[in-house]
């Protein structure tokens, strides 16, 4: 099943390779890792999307987690109401005569081009995984010829409905 | 303790190591076993000049170093203190800090370092030893400016002692330790992380003593955890109070008395058979402060199918990581044991599980066949126990005689027994002893030893000469690597590919090069009539005892097998 699973953490060196480690080391399937600066001085932001095969295995990784001495707070968020948010850049082979073709496909997804050659563009797609993934599916009769994914960020929603009605808005299952 | 705590301190005009080694006399500590070099010269030169703060005790390996670092650590019951140099000096010491995170063992570890402005540019005996230890330690600095030395130095000390201990590495770089720093120093202790729980929920003890009043069967399981705690005094009184069963890990001999008649001895791989059976049987089963080891379950299909299992472990990842714990209870060993002794004592309805269990002890002792000619490792061993009363402290390697240390030597208390469990290293057993003997400079030291181990440190034979402390080592010599001729035997059609040495140094002339008094024995005989006194004087020794090689090691639960599928029960 997948998680999102998120950990705040102290910003001293070697954080991100003691964590990275640990989750190497202890056999976990990461999908995605993304990491950054937060609202507090010192402190980032991991967010993973992690495979694990039940509940057991994914109690291991955040107890696992939570052991490490700079890693200040972790969350299992999947089920919480929660914005989570993917950004990919996809280099797409065309000439001048299909862009338009291409700017037809993207605007639903309300992607936008970035940059222009003669034989290439740049989607700037933001959102969440699936929808990258469709995206990606539709450019890819093109040739893409780069792509880069940041891999997902999230947290909760400002609101959390009751509990009752949290797997509803559940990203991933 | 408070997370956070501030002091100012006035300082007159110092180097970072001095720094350092004011930390170190602040943290209380008093002997340091460490190696020198390029990257820790301006260390070692603030240990010179702090003459007469340390004893500073010197290997002839950085392995011999911290492996007497964790004997030490062990038997006083607080952080050992290690010093190696950047490069070679670290890595040798990388096996004693993977030794000390399995086992649970407190050390801090300090490195010296290339000088920050050359990091990263393969210089001269640089490693990346923060890379290298990251997932060998409990945590581990490098430390990036001189003002925050003496923080990280306490940090360290805090982490490695408290919640689950471990090892703690502290990398320095030499222009940080040679840096002369006259400004303000700001303790400032900082660790919003890290904050162990201590106490027990009072509701899962609550639930732990219902359930222990509806138990027919009953087992205690006992793990260093309880030795880490101190909580000894308190398990007997537990033990007492109900009458139940115990059975121990490995690393947690010692914890309740192994002569008590409640005791069933060992469990696991080589545990005795009433040990096993009874936790394999039981319908409650009590861990307190083991992790449920690959090595004590056994095939976990087969482990406790019965048990309604209630975990206390102070660390949450290790509560229901191999064994799912109905009744996990967060918190130290002493603490936890304490809220279970203030509830009130009801008798238990278990009889006729105390007299199966005793039946079993008494049915299935361990067994071996005494011989007139050889000498019979097992009863080596025992005859250890009976010249020093059971009352020595006693380090093993990694091995059969390792095994055999383990059943047949009682140990009535804890922090009497050192051995190497996780990370099963051999090498471990004789330097340990050199830093348990310093921890306890009363009693007698035996280090327990494989021909094979013994031979992979065997160069600290230095220290004692240089010290005159009074380690006995026992070399259980069956000339092979026993415990893999063992397996090679068992599992594959008796290939002894590598296992068996003919070739031997002549340990008593090895001895004496050192000045050590060296003892050959090969017979029961001579057995008798030397070892005591060997034992009771205050000499060191290096005593070759020749034992019979065929000799295995049972009962023995092979690899794959359930608890209740023992081989070699029975003679
Ligand atoms: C550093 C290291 N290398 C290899 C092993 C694998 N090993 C486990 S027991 C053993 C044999 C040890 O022989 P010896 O020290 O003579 O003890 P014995 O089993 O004969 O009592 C070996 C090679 C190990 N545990 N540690
Ligand atoms: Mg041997």
């Amino acid at each position: 099943m997948k998680r999102i699973v998120t950990a705040i953490v102290h910003n001293r060196s070697g954080v991100l390779n003691r964590v990275t480690g640990l989750l190497a080391k202890r056999q976990f399937n990461i999908e995605s890792i993304s990491v950054g600066r937060t609202e507090t001085e010192g402190v980032s932001k991991m967010t993973f999307v992690v495979d694990v095969e039940d509940n057991r295995k994914l109690e291991q990784l955040t107890k696992q987690l939570n052991k490490q001495i700079d890693v200040l707070k972790v969350s299992d968020i999947t089920d919480n109401a929660i914005v989570a948010r993917e950004l990919a850049l996809v280099k797409v082979i065309s000439n001048p005569q299909i862009r338009s073709e291409i700017q037809g496909i993207i605007e639903p997804f309300r992607a936008t081009i970035i940059d222009v050659s003669k034989e290439s563009v740049t989607v700037q797609v933001t959102g969440k995984s699936d929808k990258v993934d469709a995206l990606i599916e539709l450019l890819r009769p093109y040739g893409v010829k780069e792509l880069a994914r940041t891999g997902l960020t999230a947290f909760k929603r400002g609101n959390q409905p009751q509990q009752a009605e949290v797997k509803s808005y559940s990203l991933l299952n | 303790m408070k997370a956070e705590a501030s002091v100012k301190e006035q300082t007159a005009t110092k180097t970072g190591a001095d720094l350092l080694v004011e930390s170190l006399i602040e943290q209380g500590v008093d002997t340091l076993f460490g190696y020198p070099g390029g990257a820790v010269l301006p260390i070692y030169d603030a240990i010179y000049r702090a003459e007469g703060s340390f004893d500073h005790v010197l290997p002839r390996h950085e392995q011999g170093a911290i492996h007497a670092a964790e004997g030490y650590a062990r038997v006083a019951n607080r952080a050992g203190v290690v010093i190696g140099t950047s490069g070679p000096g670290a890595t040798n010491l990388v096996t004693g800090i993977a030794d000390a995170m399995m086992d649970s063992i407190p050390l801090v570890v300090f490195t010296g370092q290339v000088a920050k402005g050359v990091i990263g540019t393969d210089a001269f005996q640089e490693s990346d030893i923060m890379g290298i230890t990251t997932p060998i330690t409990k945590h581990n600095y490098q430390v990036q400016n001189i003002e925050e030395l003496p923080r990280i130095v306490k940090e360290a000390f805090h982490i490695a002692t408290t919640g689950r201990p471990g090892p703690v590495v502290v990398d320095i770089p030499k222009d940080i330790s040679s840096e002369v720093y006259a400004k303000d120093v700001i303790h400032h202790f900082h660790l919003p992380g890290y904050q162990p729980t201590l106490k027990p929920n009072p509701l899962q003890i609550t639930k732990l003593h219902d359930a222990l009043k509806q138990a027919k069967k009953p087992v205690i399981l006992t793990g260093s955890g309880i030795i880490h705690a101190g909580a000894s005094e308190e398990l007997r009184t537990f033990v007492r109070n109900y009458e139940i069963p115990v059975v121990s890990t490995l690393l947690g001999l010692g914890s309740y008395p192994g002569s008590d008649r409640l005791s069933l001895g060992m469990g696991g791989m080589h545990g005795t058979y009433a040990a096993n059976m009874a936790l394999y049987e039981c319908d409650l089963l009590i861990n307190i402060g083991a992790r449920f080891d690959d090595r004590l379950t056994g095939n976990l299909k087969h482990f406790a199918p019965t048990a309604k299992v209630a975990h206390v472990d102070i660390d949450p990842a290790e509560i229901g990581k191999n064994v799912p714990a109905s009744i996990p209870i967060v918190s130290d060993a002493k603490a936890a044991l304490k809220a279970l002794n203030n509830k009130e004592v009801t008798s238990l309805d278990h009889k006729e599980w105390l007299d199966q269990s005793w039946a079993r002890k008494a049915d299935y002792p361990l067994w071996y066949h005494q011989k007139d000619e050889d000498i019979v490792p097992q009863w080596l061993v025992k005859k250890v126990y009976d010249y020093t009363r059971g009352e020595a402290v006693v380090t093993t390697d990694v091995g059969q005689h390792q095994m055999w240390a383990a059943q047949y030597y009682h140990f009535d208390e804890p922090n009497r027994w050192v051995t190497s469990g996780g990370l099963g290293t051999m090498g471990y057993g004789f330097p340990a002893a050199i830093g348990a003997q310093l921890a306890d400079l009363e009693s007698t030291c035996v280090a327990i030893v494989g021909d094979g181990g013994f031979q992979m440190t065997l160069q600290e034979l230095s220290v004692l000469q240089e010290r005159g402390l009074p380690v006995k080592i026992i070399i259980v010599n069956n000339q092979a690597l026993g415990m893999v001729r063992q397996w090679q035997e068992k599992f594959y059609d008796g290939r002894f590919s590598s296992s068996i040495i003919d070739t031997q140094p002549d340990f008593v002339k090895l001895a004496e090069s050192y000045q050590i008094p060296g003892y050959f024995i090969d017979s029961p005989k001579t057995l008798e009539e030397v070892l005591p006194d060997i034992l009771a004087n205050d000499k060191p020794a290096v005593v070759d005892c020749r034992v019979l090689q065929s000799e295995n090691v049972y009962p023995m639960i092979a690899p794959g097998k359930g608890l209740h599928e023992m081989i070699g029960v029975k003679p």
